[in-house]
C-alpha cells in the first residue's frame, strides 16, 4: 500500500515535471505588435542583410553557379553529430518555400527558432545567432526575400536518429542556449566595434562555425570565435581572436582585404565553406567589413 | 673534442639526408608549389594596389610562374600522398580527380591568356588579378582541408 503510494506520487511528480518542462520549454512567439516597428521594409537593406547572413550559403542549391544564388531552392545536407540536415527551400513559393509565411511567423523563426506552425526549429538553422538580428532588419530581410525567384523544389526532411528526431527535446535545448545577450563584453567599444560586433554576434552567425561547441551542440561561450574542430567534416575551423603567433598577427586592414578579396597577409587564399561566406562578406558596404575587422581585434584573444 | 665534432656532424648527416628525403615527398613539393603561386599573386597584387610600380618583366614572371606550376601541381598527387607531411589535400582530390585537374587547367589557361596580351599597367594588373583569384578560392573551396 505504501509502496503503491509512492509509485504514485513519483508518477505524479514525473508527470508535474514533464509538464513543467514542456511549459517552459514550449515554442515560442513574440508579441504580435513587434513586427509593427519594421515598417516598410528596405529592400537595399534587405539585400545587405542577406549577404551579411550568408542565406545563399546554405538554402541556395548544392553547388549553384553565382549568377544562381539568390534561387533558394534549398536542399543543401549539412552533415553534423546529430545526423544530417537538409536546409529548406526559403524561396516565395507558396507551397514549396515560405512565399505564404507573415513576417510574424518569419521574425519567430529568425529570432525564436519556431516555425510555422509552432514547432521547435532545428539550431542549424543558427537562429540562436539570428535572435540578436533587429526588427527593423529582420523585416527588411522578409521583404527582400519575398523578391526573389520562386523555386518547386521540395527538399528532403531531415534524417536524424533517435533521440535528436524529436524536436520536443529542443524546448530544452533552447532554454540552455538561445538567447540575445552580447557573447563577449567589450569594455570601450565604440560605435564601430559595436556595429561589427551586432554583424559578427547576429546576422554574420560567424560563431556558429568559428566557435567550439559541447556535447550538445551549445557554443562554447568562453571560448568564443576561437576556433574547433569543423562541425561539418574534416579538419578545423580557425581561431579568429587576436591571438599571439595567430590570428592577432592580422592587422585590421588585412582582415577588411581578406574579407574583400578572399587572400591572407601572405596570399594564401580562402578555403572551405569561409569561400562562399567570403563572397557575400565581399558585397556588404566597406564600412561593414571595416567594423567586423574592428570587432574582431578588440575580443579577448584564446 | 673530437668525438664532440663527429657527433655534431653525425647529427648534421641525419638532419640534412631527412631534409633531402622530405623534399622529394609530394606532398612538400605540391606545398612548395602553392607558395610560388601565393609569392607570385603577392607580386602582381602589390602592383595592382600601387604599392609596387609597374614593371612588366615581374607580370611576366609572375604570370609565367603560374602557368607552369597549373601545368605540372596535379602531377604532384600520386596515391599514397593522400596523408603526412602536413597535408591540406582533401580526400576530394583522389575521388574526383578529373574535375579536380580541371580546376587546376582553368588556372593555367587563365595566366596564359592575360600572359598573351600582358597587361600594360596598374588597372590592367588589377583586373587580369580580378580573374586569376578566383582560381584560388574556387578550388580551395573543395580540394583543401585547413588543419
Amino acid at each position: 500500500m505504501a509502496l503503491k503510494k509512492l509509485i504514485g506520487g513519483i508518477v505524479v511528480l514525473g508527470a508535474i515535471g514533464a509538464g513543467a518542462f514542456l511549459f517552459i520549454t514550449k515554442p515560442e512567439r513574440l508579441p504580435a505588435e513587434t513586427w509593427l516597428a519594421a515598417g516598410e521594409p528596405d529592400l537595399a537593406n534587405g539585400e545587405r542583410i542577406f549577404h551579411a547572413g550568408g542565406c545563399s550559403s546554405c538554402h541556395a542549391a548544392p553547388g549553384a553557379a553565382d549568377d544562381q544564388k539568390t534561387v533558394l531552392t534549398g536542399g543543401l545536407a549539412l552533415k553534423s553529430p546529430f545526423g544530417t540536415f537538409y536546409a529548406p527551400n526559403i524561396s516565395p513559393d507558396e507551397t514549396a518555400g515560405i512565399g505564404a509565411w507573415t513576417l510574424a511567423q518569419f521574425g519567430d523563426a529568425m529570432k525564436r527558432g519556431t516555425g510555422k506552425n509552432g514547432e521547435h526549429l532545428y539550431p542549424s538553422f543558427p537562429y540562436a545567432s539570428y535572435a540578436r538580428m533587429t526588427v527593423k532588419d529582420v523585416g527588411d530581410l522578409y521583404g527582400y526575400l519575398k523578391t526573389l525567384p520562386k523555386s518547386a523544389n521540395v527538399a528532403p526532411e531531415h534524417d536524424l536518429p533517435f533521440p535528436f528526431n524529436i524536436r520536443l527535446s529542443l524546448g530544452g535545448w533552447k532554454f540552455l542556449y538561445l538567447n540575445d545577450a552580447p557573447r563577449v563584453t567589450l569594455a570601450s567599444a565604440d560605435e564601430v566595434v559595436r556595429h561589427g560586433q551586432y554583424l559578427v554576434e547576429g546576422p554574420g552567425h560567424c560563431g556558429e562555425c568559428h566557435t567550439p561547441r559541447d556535447v550538445l551542440g551549445g557554443l562554447k561561450v568562453d571560448q568564443w570565435l576561437a576556433g574547433g574542430p569543423n562541425p561539418e567534416g574534416e579538419g578545423r575551423i580557425p581561431n579568429i581572436t587576436p591571438a599571439e603567433g595567430g590570428f592577432g598577427g592580422w592587422s585590421a586592414g588585412d582582415i577588411v582585404n581578406y574579407l574583400e578579396t578572399g587572400f591572407t597577409p601572405d596570399f594564401d587564399s580562402v578555403g572551405g565553406a569561409m569561400v562562399s561566406v567570403q563572397k557575400n562578406m565581399a558585397q556588404l558596404p566597406k564600412e561593414d567589413r571595416e567594423a567586423i575587422a574592428a570587432y574582431l581585434k578588440a575580443i579577448p584573444a584564446h | 673534442m673530437k668525438f664532440k665534432t663527429l657527433a655534431a656532424a653525425a647529427a648534421l648527416a641525419v638532419i640534412g639526408a631527412g631534409a633531402v628525403v622530405a623534399a622529394d615527398e609530394p606532398q612538400v613539393v605540391r606545398q612548395e608549389m602553392m607558395k610560388k603561386v601565393g609569392g607570385a599573386m603577392g607580386a602582381l597584387a602589390g602592383i595592382a594596389k600601387g604599392e609596387k610600380p609597374y614593371d612588366a618583366e615581374i607580370v611576366k614572371a609572375s604570370l609565367t610562374t603560374m602557368g607552369e606550376v597549373a601545368k605540372a601541381f596535379p602531377e604532384q598527387f600520386p596515391p599514397g600522398s593522400e596523408t603526412g607531411h602536413e597535408t591540406e589535400a582533401s580526400p576530394k582530390i583522389w575521388e574526383q580527380m578529373d574535375d579536380f585537374k580541371a580546376h587546376a587547367a582553368k588556372l593555367g589557361t587563365d595566366a596564359e591568356a592575360v600572359l598573351a596580351s600582358l597587361p600594360a599597367d596598374q588597372a590592367g594588373v588589377a583586373a587580369a588579378l580580378g580573374t586569376i583569384g578566383k582560381n584560388c578560392g574556387g578550388c580551395h573551396e573543395v580540394y583543401r582541408v585547413k588543419k
